[in-house]
């Protein structure tokens, strides 16, 4: 590329139809630029040192005193034409090569890797925050208590005899010597001891944790389980607010057409005593009633031995199994599934269950 | 207890088209759940009729065995054969092959037809065999499904039975009968019976009940029996173990007398295997009354029968022919050679009713619940006998019951009763229960008429007095369970029906939320996923060598912890007391499955017994213990910490087009920690750790502040890691999380913020090998002064330029002033300050 058109002739700045000719030709010129690189050249070429252009105004020194003036005019406004088109054309070719740029960068999207590994909750804890969140939410409080228990809090508080076969059901694991008296809690009932020694009436307290039993792993057992309960003991309780507690927790749970039904059955801690059972709308193969857990009203011994006059007060109390809830309310088909803390388990539930 | 459905019609209004699912619906409703459906029907279906075998000829065969080729019978002579259908022979006669000798021409027997199923899904039709087409089968009780014995086919004379030619097989062998098998809690022993189950029906379906007791005539009173001394001289809890004993004697009976189908078919269904006639006929009493009851071959007695406890060594030799030595506590039932019976579990075999016995001593008595299930516990023998008596036998009964047992040896057993008979012992006083009015009501959220509290309670077979406060009930004698008036309201609301109970919500106190410790226990375990690990859950079961190894920092020292007396597995046989041999199980079954790279973690208590463990008495029931036994029993309880651990094997990311993943290290789990810490705003100081299960010089000890130390983090021990076959270089975390809420600040006070400009100044700093970079950092820290807003070390140099044995660590240094913009020489000067305790401290030399 020259930076002088070739054979062109130093027009005469006076010329009006030859400079005229000169920035038509420039104009044109940068029209016709089809890159930066181009509008570069054609730049230096119309509007360089060597341009007619310049070579034109350059003349006007020359010129007599009387028409300097004419000819700086025409030349003022013909160079003004060409600059003008010049910065037109230029931003048009770099709004045109940036768009370019980010044509040109394109990714292929689907093709990204995950750099960050996904974190999951397991979702038996998952489960047992919300259910922990509907009970603080009606105004209850979360208690806890240790999974190694004295026989005393697991049992004989909860008004199991010895030598009663109602003991012997609770399949214990016991911790050695067998004179400390020491077991693996076999529900989360001590904790309602624990919470009616600990605490001052009215209490309502939900109780979650792990439990054990000496039952050997397979599709529906596991030696460690997690449970629920509820305790509530306040002047005038009945049956009819234990009823209606579970029903409301029970809607809150599955939704607004669950229902529960109590049947009788027996608990050493409760009397009268139920059995549990939810009416699930969104049950597997249909709605019906599943079996949740068990229920009733304190037993008045289990309230003596925490110091609380039956004459006085009454509560109810209840207890769900976690794992059985996950596995009807999520479709879990395996116990092991939930034990054996294969990831793919809990990363497919995430933090959401 | 499994309830055959022509049983209960005999004593409750079952419909004649109700099913055992039908039963078990009504039960439920009740109290009892449903547990399984026994019909045999089920898996048998006819034509299964009786047939008579004409001929009989036996084929020797090339395989040596001799096959018989019978003609059959099975329509009467004369009749025609109404059955149609491939292989029915139209003449009533089939001709059949059978491979048993047992029987012979002209027997009884039962023959499934062409067209049959026996259970195991087994169609019979006509085959070709043995060069004959055998057009059906001729029965054993073991293809019929109704016993073991399959040595030969069930030839009907023998079970005492002569139908006639051609009538239905199951019928006459109940095989149409079904029983609803329910689960009884353990309050009810009384349901354990037919009795029991009926009475209950009743009070599903308000119906009418007959109680099978009634029908029983036992005379008032029993005098000049065999001799029967009652002599506890151990009760325990002050009751004795025997309170009733009746005995009756019935002689000249014929003990190999087959039992009648009737009755042998109910003790199927029943779950009861048939044994003999005599031993039959006691099961079937106490199946039906409830009450456990015994017979003795009276010859094979000597010298009165006394009830006591075993004394020490003393030996029996039980029915199950094992030798077993008696505890001073077992309740006996002994004559003069010595125990002939543990009471209310399991007869002795010397005194067994065997095939040539001929004169027959029935017992039954009554025995303590508490001696039976201790007996039973010690002995590992549950019973029939000893589940009904741990759970309650109505006192009531045992001369009924005996009475039924000599009415049946006399009916079918040929025998003749004595009119004498013994009955020793002390009826316990009626159970007599007061109930307020309203009490029932108040309980329950019902407001019960007085006709629906008297007429349950009746119904229950109670009686009922009205007295000025409320009613005043005697409990009937078969419920020892009902004793308070918490036991009456539940009867109450039981028979009105639970689905009457209606819905109210209480509304609890204002409450105060979760505690503090439960929130910072949600924002750690959620802190760990959102940082991409995965929570699991493993079992606390770990061996005593996992412990030893993960629980306590020094090798050798022995960990303390808890054993359990029956764990699942001896090798898991103790409580963990860290986390991370449970986070190594499950990463390894990970690893088997596929999945080398993981991220896991989990939070769970940890056990760590201390000095006190337990308490060597427990306080009794229904009383609040004292405050020095309450203190006892919580402080008995071993500590146990929250623990959060977690374990990381392989890469931190999938392999993905333009990502390397990056390899686990030994920072990742320090930061982990940290994080863990930062989450709760507690300030963790890691220093270098020795651990035995961490890499001896890739581990951090971390500390709070007060110098306590929570926890350790790093790369796993090499050695242990091949040991558990784990990845090369995994690394674990594991921290004490209840220290870390405790060192947790209540109020995190606020830092004024300066908006005046930073000035940042490097400093490198060559230092001898062994000091810890931190420590370096503390120095540069505290010498700067209260410009410094922050040093982190950027690099660490070793190599060319540097000595040998010592390393170069470069730190920035970022200075601010509260209330004025920095000048150049201010922070030269305060790094210099910096730079000053550093070399003071670690000969540190600036580059």
């Amino acid at each position: 590329m020259t930076d002088t058109l070739p054979g062109a002739a130093i027009p005469n700045p006076l010329d009006e139809a030859a400079i005229t000719a000169a920035v038509e030709d420039a104009v044109a010129a940068i029209a016709a630029a089809s890159s930066l690189e181009e509008l570069k050249a054609v730049r230096l070429a119309h509007t360089g040192e060597k341009s007619p252009l310049s070579l034109a105004n350059r003349e006007i020194g020359g010129l007599a005193k009387e028409h300097k003036a004419a000819a700086g005019k025409i030349m003022g406004s013909s160079r003004g034409r060409v600059n003008q088109a010049l910065a037109a054309r230029t931003s048009v070719l770099e709004a045109e090569n940036d768009a370019r740029i980010l044509v040109e960068e394109t990714v292929d999207v689907t093709a990204a890797p995950r750099r960050r590994r996904a974190g999951a909750r397991h979702p038996l804890s998952t489960l047992q925050d919300r259910v922990a969140d509907i009970f603080v939410g009606m105004g209850w409080e979360i208690a806890e208590g240790p999974e190694v228990e004295s026989e005393w809090f697991n049992f004989d508080a909860l008004n199991f005899k010895p030598d009663h076969p109602a003991r012997e059901m609770q399949d214990t694991f016991f911790v050695e010597p067998p004179e400390a008296h020491l077991l693996m809690r076999t529900h989360t009932s001590p904790v309602q001891v624990r919470s009616m020694l600990e605490r001052e009436v009215p209490i309502y307290v939900l109780c979650p944790g792990k439990v054990f039993r000496t039952d050997e792993l397979d599709a529906t057992h596991t030696p460690v389980f997690h449970q629920f309960e509820g305790l509530a003991i306040d002047k005038n309780l009945s049956m009819a607010d234990l009823r209606g507690t579970l029903e409301h927790f029970a809607r809150l749970m599955f939704g607004d057409e669950a229902s529960i039904r109590l049947r009788p059955n027996y608990f050493p801690f409760t009397e009268p005593s139920a059995e549990l059972d939810i009416w699930h709308p969104g049950a597997k193969g249909g709605p019906r009633w599943i079996e949740w857990g068990g229920c009733g009203m304190v037993n008045p011994n289990v309230l003596r031995a925490a110091g609380i006059d039956p004459d006085i007060y009454s509560g109810f109390a209840f207890g769900m199994g976690i794992e059985r809830t996950l596995m009807f309310r999520n479709e879990v088909g395996d116990m092991r599934d939930m034990i054996e803390g294969d990831v793919r388990f809990s990363e497919h539930f995430g933090m959401e269950i | 207890m499994r309830i055959p459905l022509s049983w209960l019609r005999e004593f409750a209004q079952v419909p004649a088209d109700a099913t055992a699912e039908d039963v078990m619906a009504e039960l439920v409703k009740v109290g009892f759940e449903e547990e399984a459906v026994h019909r045999p029907t089920d898996a048998l279906k006819g034509p299964i009729v009786v047939g008579q075998v004409l001929s009989l000829v036996k084929e020797p065969q090339s395989n040596g065995k001799t096959i018989n080729w019978c003609q059959v019978r099975v329509v009467p002579e004369g009749q025609e054969q109404t059955l149609t259908g491939k292989g029915i022979d139209p003449s009533g006669v089939q001709g059949i092959i059978c491979g048993a000798h047992n029987f012979v021409e002209g027997d009884k027997v039962v023959v499934t037809l062409p067209g049959a199923v026996l259970p195991g899904d087994f169609h019979i039709s006509a085959r070709k065999t043995y060069g004959h087409l055998s057009a059906g089968m001729i029965a054993s009780v073991r293809e019929l499904g109704i016993g073991e014995d399959h040595d030969g086919i069930l030839v009907l004379s023998r079970i005492g039975l002569d139908p006639e030619i051609g009538s239905d097989a199951m019928e006459l062998l109940g095989l149409y009968d079904e029983a609803a098998e329910i689960n009884v809690t353990p309050d009810r022993g009384y349901a354990f019976s037919i009795r029991g189950a009926a009475r209950e029906y009743a009070h599903a379906t308000g119906t009418a009940f007959t109680d099978p007791a009634s029908k029983v005539q036992a005379p008032a009173e029993l005098s000049g029996g065999y001799g029967v001394k009652l002599n506890d001289d151990a009760p325990i809890y002050g009751k004795p173990g025997c309170d009733r004993f009746v005995a009756r004697t019935v002689r000249g009976v014929d003990a190999t007398r087959p039992t009648p189908p009737w009755m042998s078919s109910r003790l199927r269904l029943a779950g009861v295997r048939s044994i003999s006639l005599p031993v039959d006929i006691s099961n079937y009493v106490m199946l039906e009354l409830g009450q456990p009851n015994h017979c003795y071959d009276l010859d094979k007695l000597s010298g009165d029968i006394v009830v006591r406890r075993a004394v020490a060594g003393e030996k029996i030799t039980t029915l199950d022919e094992k030798v077993r030595t008696l505890d001073v506590e077992d309740l006996l039932i002994t004559d003069s050679s010595g125990a002939i019976g543990i009471a209310g579990v399991m007869g002795g075999s010397t005194s067994e009713v065997s095939d040539s016995t001929t004169n027959i001593l029935v017992e039954a008595a009554h025995f303590d619940e508490v001696s039976i299930a201790r007996a039973r516990l010690r002995h590992k023998l549950p019973s029939e006998a000893s589940k009904r008596f741990e759970r309650g036998v109505d006192w009531q009964l045992a001369g009924i019951a005996a009475q039924r047992v000599v009415d049946l040896l006399v009916e079918l057993a040929g025998g003749t009763a004595d009119e004498a008979g013994t009955d020793v012992g002390t009826a316990p006083d009626a159970v007599t229960i007061e109930l307020p009015a309203g009490y029932a009501a108040s309980r329950i959220g019902i407001d019960f008429t007085e006709e629906q509290i008297t007429g349950c309670l009746e119904d229950l077979g109670g009686a009922v007095e009205k007295t000025a406060s409320g009613y005043l009930v005697t409990a009937p004698s078969w419920r020892r369970d009902l004793e308070t008036k918490d036991d009456l309201s539940e009867e109450i609301a039981r028979l009105v029906g639970y689905e009457n109970i209606p819905a109210t919500l209480p509304v609890a106190p204002p409450g105060r939320g979760l505690s503090r410790a439960q929130q910072q226990k949600r924002r750690l375990v959620q802190a760990l996923a959102d940082a991409g690990l995965t929570e699991v859950l493993a079992y606390p079961f770990v061996s005593r060598a996992a412990n030893d190894t993960f629980g306590v920092a020094e090798e050798g020292a022995a960990r303390p912890a808890l054993k359990l007396a029956n764990p699942i597995s001896e090798e898991h046989g103790y409580l963990r007391t860290s986390l991370l041999p449970g986070l190594i199980e499950v990463a390894r079954r990970n690893h088997s499955r596929g999945f080398r790279d993981l991220a896991i973690y989990e939070a769970g208590l940890v056990f760590l017994p201390g000095e006190k463990l337990g308490t060597e008495s427990i306080p009794p029931l229904g009383v609040k213990p004292a405050d020095e036994v309450l203190d006892g029993l919580y402080d008995g309880v071993p500590a146990q910490p929250l623990h959060l651990a977690a374990v990381l094997t392989g890469h931190d990311s999938p392999a993905a087009a333009s990502h390397k993943p990056r390899l686990w290290d030994w920072a990742d789990a320090l930061d982990l920690a940290r994080l863990m810490g930062d989450v709760l705003g507690v300030e963790l100081v890691a220093s270098q750790g020795s651990h035995q299960a961490f890499h001896p010089g890739r581990a951090a000890q971390l500390a709070l502040r007060s110098g306590e130390v929570v926890g350790y983090a790093g790369e796993l021990h090499p050695k242990l890691l091949a040991a558990h076959d784990m990845p090369a270089r995994s690394v674990a975390l594991e921290i004490n999380a209840d220290a870390l809420f405790e060192a947790a600040a209540d109020v995190i006070v606020a830092k004024h913020i300066s908006g005046f400009p930073v000035a940042t100044q490097d400093v490198a700093l060559v230092v001898p090998q062994d000091v810890p970079a931190d420590a370096v950092l503390e120095a540069l820290r505290e010498g700067a002064g209260e410009l410094l807003e922050d040093v982190a070390l950027f690099d660490v140099y070793v190599g060319t330029g540097i000595e040998d044995g010592k390393k170069s660590l470069a730190f920035g240094l970022r200075f601010r002033a509260a209330d004025r913009t920095l000048t150049a020489d201010e922070a030269s000067e305060a790094r210099e300050a910096a730079v000053a305790v550093a070399a003071e401290r670690f000969g540190a030399v600036q580059r």
